[in-house]
């Protein structure tokens, strides 16, 4: 894929790597913010390659991680009645609630199905005018102006039997929240690239200055990440604490000024608690009171959730960075993908799955040089 | 659609895959409700009818002229292999081909694994109430090609009716015999170190063609399935020699699901190098566009082979001369390193392991 | 988050008053929503997100990037090992990433 692929290429990896090699001279610590990027580094192995004192710590920029349990199980009530269709991105079906998933739900009856766009779920409740459509709205400020775009579509064509159950999050309170816990080891932070795309970089120079860290929008490709932990260690060995663009060719300074003005129309600001985490202060966006009439959980009226978390399980800690996913107690045992306990281990860009999938043992550098020259005279 | 292109025997689907029911004689009158109603599975004249006039002709000179109870065969020499898959894809027609294809092609390629010749095919069809007598035409249709194309005969066969609502248009099971040549031994279990692993072409192409057409997802792609029949390869193969420990198609849960399980009943690792990986470029973007890793996407016309290291460079040969494996490729080997499980090296230099899909594979926003 | 693909504007339409384009990204293409990117034309490249364009793919900026990543390390072709030599003055053991496996 043209513009994917380029920033794919190990030969131009090797000069980015040389170049932090070159510079770094203490251990620093830093935090990827996305879930996307998490995911990028473990799937090629780019902290391996690091020098031994560059520490990343994964951080809470997984929305299905951090969508509250609360949230969940009334996503599983609504999901189970009859007459409605739930429709969600596939990273919410395995999330486990209190006692059960959306997987379960479907398995008993309920009508829950996987759209790629919040307008395939539109295009279901226009065809199918007798059910109640409802879409799973989470996501960072990523997501935000495709789901505020689809209830402003809504309501401009009168379609009524559609609904949106909110959990949007955004980044730079969990920031905040993150450098004022006593125990933060953060010392720099690699910005959400995509979210700087939607919002700009103008949040960032007022946290940046708060709190001391360089704060360096980044990509996601393996080019991108090298690159923004870069321009990261070069701040922080000459004591520097700006923010710096890595992610030009996808950020402008002031983002997309449609979509902010989107949101500032069918959202509001409030506050919303983080599973595993708590309650950060103007972290979150509900439907604004001209768009309320499509909120789902008003819609629905559920009561009486009884929300019980896992009493081992230790994500909130691992999404703030404080402990590495092995470092739990259940990790690898109780806790598997195939069980989670939590949603770290069930988002594919959790820390914790995705230390499962790709890291849960240290395999010795695999023996390819045997059968490597078998291998040089088959390929090609 | 009562169409009428008749191909001049007595009823059934015409070249173009469209019903010709001119020819049909039972005074029933199926043509003017052209679904399925429960009494096509009742065993009775409706049953007949539906056998004679439309799975026959579609099946053409791939079935015995009738289909009794049982089939009484001749004994083959040698070892037999069984096998029995059912198929139940969703949609049933899919860019590259349909359910039909892949019930014959299925099984006759479970057969290939063991590295056996197939000889016979039993087809059992539940069809759902209310279904298009044209679809479930076009169904046999393409199974009754694939099966000449596979040079199997099906020699008996069942059909059921269930309900609207359950059952999903249609589901099929098939079961096969072969025959095994003496000589190879070829199971899950016979992976060992040293052992390079071979896949017969590009992976993740059966997968994304299904999910190009599937409600919710839908994309514009050029990828059309990849099912094909095995077995004439896998002969191939074992005439260059009997020593292939492993053959596995990998079908559902891609190439990760495959080489997890060989690693785990060998009690072996396997070490992959990502860059060996035969992605083509479509399968590539369409699994970047999703969230998808291709090694978990599923195949059809595909095997994975683990060969001694001294015989890879001949069966690579033998492979690259067949039709159905032109982009052969060795990709690893088996190590006795982290026993069970599969590790890559990443483009980078780096390692990670390669784990089973959990499930389903579903698209992801994050 | 944020699972978002660099895709090519093939045709640009429209559905119920609303701005959509047919994107292509390699081969895969996909009916998107233009209404954060009103004044994309054929041609250009966009960053899309659950069938939305969210912003124009600056190429010129791609390419830059690039170029800069690949004169990275000239100067040491020219000037030597740089990094020998600050290793050196930092009193370090050479870090290690020693190009091992990569080409």
């Amino acid at each position: 894929m043209k513009y994917l692929d380029e920033f794919q290429d190990p030969a131009l990896a090797r000069r980015l790597l040389d170049d932090i090699d070159a510079t770094v001279t203490r251990p620093w610590a830093m935090m990827e913010v996305c879930g996307g990027q998490t995911h990028s580094i473990i799937r090629h192995g780019l902290d391996q390659l690091l020098p031994d004192g560059i520490e990343l710590i994964h951080g809470p920029g997984c929305p299905v991680c951090v969508t509250p349990l609360e949230l969940i199980d009334k996503a599983l009530e609504i999901a189970s009645r009859p007459g409605v269709i739930f429709c969600s991105f596939g990273d919410m079906l395995r999330v486990p609630g209190s006692d059960r998933d959306l997987f379960r739900v479907k398995s008993e009856g309920g009508d829950v199905r996987v759209v790629y766009s919040p307008l395939d779920a539109l295009d279901l409740a226009r065809r199918n005018p007798d059910r109640q459509v409802v879409f799973f709205g989470i996501g960072f400020e990523t997501t935000a102006p495709p789901n505020a775009m689809t209830v402003y579509q809504a309501r401009r064509l009168g379609i009524t039997n559609f609904s949106l159950l909110v959990s949007h999050v955004r980044v730079p309170p969990a920031i905040e929240a993150i450098m004022t816990s006593p125990s933060c080891r953060v010392q720099a932070f690699l910005a959400a690239g995509h979210v700087c795309t939607v919002m700009g970089v103008g949040e960032y120079p007022a946290l940046a200055q708060r709190f001391g860290v360089p704060i360096v929008v980044t990509g996601f490709e393996p080019l991108d990440i090298l690159e923004g932990i870069r321009r990261t260690v070069h701040q922080l060995e000459e004591g520097r604490h700006e923010v710096d663009n890595a992610y030009r060719r996808a950020v402008t300074d002031d983002g997309n000024p449609v979509a902010i003005r989107m949101l500032e129309d069918v959202f509001e600001v409030v506050d919303r608690t983080w599973r595993g985490i708590g309650m950060i202060p103007q972290s979150g966006w509900r439907l604004s009171e001209r768009y309320r009439e499509y909120d789902a959980e008003e819609r629905f009226h559920v009561g009486d959730i009884h929300t019980a978390e896992s009493s081992v399980c230790r994500s909130g800690e691992v999404l703030q960075g404080l402990i590495k996913p092995h470092e739990c107690a259940a990790f690898g045992k109780e806790c598997t993908p195939r069980n989670p306990l939590g949603a770290t281990m069930v988002s594919s860009e959790g820390a914790c799955a995705a230390y499962y999938l790709y890291r849960r043992m240290q395999p010795p550098a695999p023996r390819i040089a045997d059968a490597g020259s078998r291998e040089v005279s088959s390929v090609g | 659609m009562a169409e009428t292109a008749s191909t001049g025997s007595s009823g059934g689907p015409s070249a173009t895959g469209v019903l010709d029911f001119e020819g049909w004689t039972c005074p029933l009158p199926l043509r003017d409700s052209p679904t399925i109603v429960m009494g096509h599975g009742g065993g009775g004249a409706m049953s007949g009818e539906l056998v004679e006039h439309l799975f026959l002709p579609a099946f053409g000179d791939a079935a015995a002229e009738s289909l009794g109870d049982s089939a009484v065969l001749p004994p083959p020499t040698g070892r037999l292999a069984f096998s029995t898959d059912s198929f139940v894809v969703r949609p049933l027609f899919f860019p590259g081909g349909s359910i039909g294809e892949l019930a014959v092609n299925g099984t006759v390629n479970d057969l290939a694994m063991s590295g056996a010749r197939p000889l016979f095919l039993s087809v059992g069809f539940i069809l759902e109430e209310g279904t298009d007598l044209a679809v479930v035409g076009a169904v046999a249709q393409h199974l009754g090609e694939a099966a000449r194309a596979a040079g199997v005969r099906v020699v008996t066969g069942d059909t059921k009716v269930v309900e609207s609502g359950h059952g999903d248009g249609i589901y099929i099971n098939t079961a096969g015999i072969g025959v095994v040549p003496d000589g190879v031994d070829i199971g899950p279990q016979r992976a060992r170190p040293g052992d390079v692993v071979i896949v017969s072409g590009e992976i993740g192409v059966h997968g994304v063609a299904i999910m190009s057409v599937r409600e919710g997802l839908e994309f514009g792609t050029e990828v059309r399935s990849d099912t094909r029949p095995l077995h004439e390869l896998v002969a191939a193969m074992l005439a260059v020699t009997p020593e292939i420990h492993v053959l596995r198609d990998p079908t559902r849960g891609g190439v990760a699901t495959s080489l997890n399980e060989i690693a785990r009943s060998s009690g072996i690792g396997i070490a992959l190098e990502e860059r060996a990986l035969p992605v083509p470029d479509t399968v590539a973007n369409a699994c970047a566009f999703l969230g998808l890793d291709p090694l978990q996407v599923a195949n059809e016309g595909k095997l994975l082979a683990f060969v001694p290291p001294e015989q890879a460079d001949a069966v690579l040969a033998a492979m690259r001369a067949h039709p159905a494996g032109v982009d052969a490729v060795a990709i690893g080997s088996c190590v006795e390193d982290h026993p069970g499980m599969v590790a890559t090296r990443t483009g980078f230099g780096a390692t990670r392991v390669v784990d089973l899909p959990l499930g389903e594979q579903l698209p992801r926003i994050c | 988050m944020c699972l978002a693909v660099p895709g090519k504007v093939l045709e640009i339409t429209e559905r119920d008053g609303t701005r959509m384009a047919h994107v292509d990204f390699g081969g895969v293409t996909k009916e998107v929503c233009l209404e954060y990117v009103p004044d994309l034309q054929v041609g250009e490249y966009t960053i899309v997100h659950v069938g939305f364009a969210l912003q124009r793919l600056d190429e010129q900026s791609a390419r830059e990037t690039l170029e800069l990543f690949r004169q990275m390390g000239d100067l040491d072709a020219e000037f030597g090992d740089q990094w020998g030599r600050a290793a050196e003055q930092s009193g370090l053991p050479l870090p290690n990433g020693v190009p091992g496996g990569l080409s």
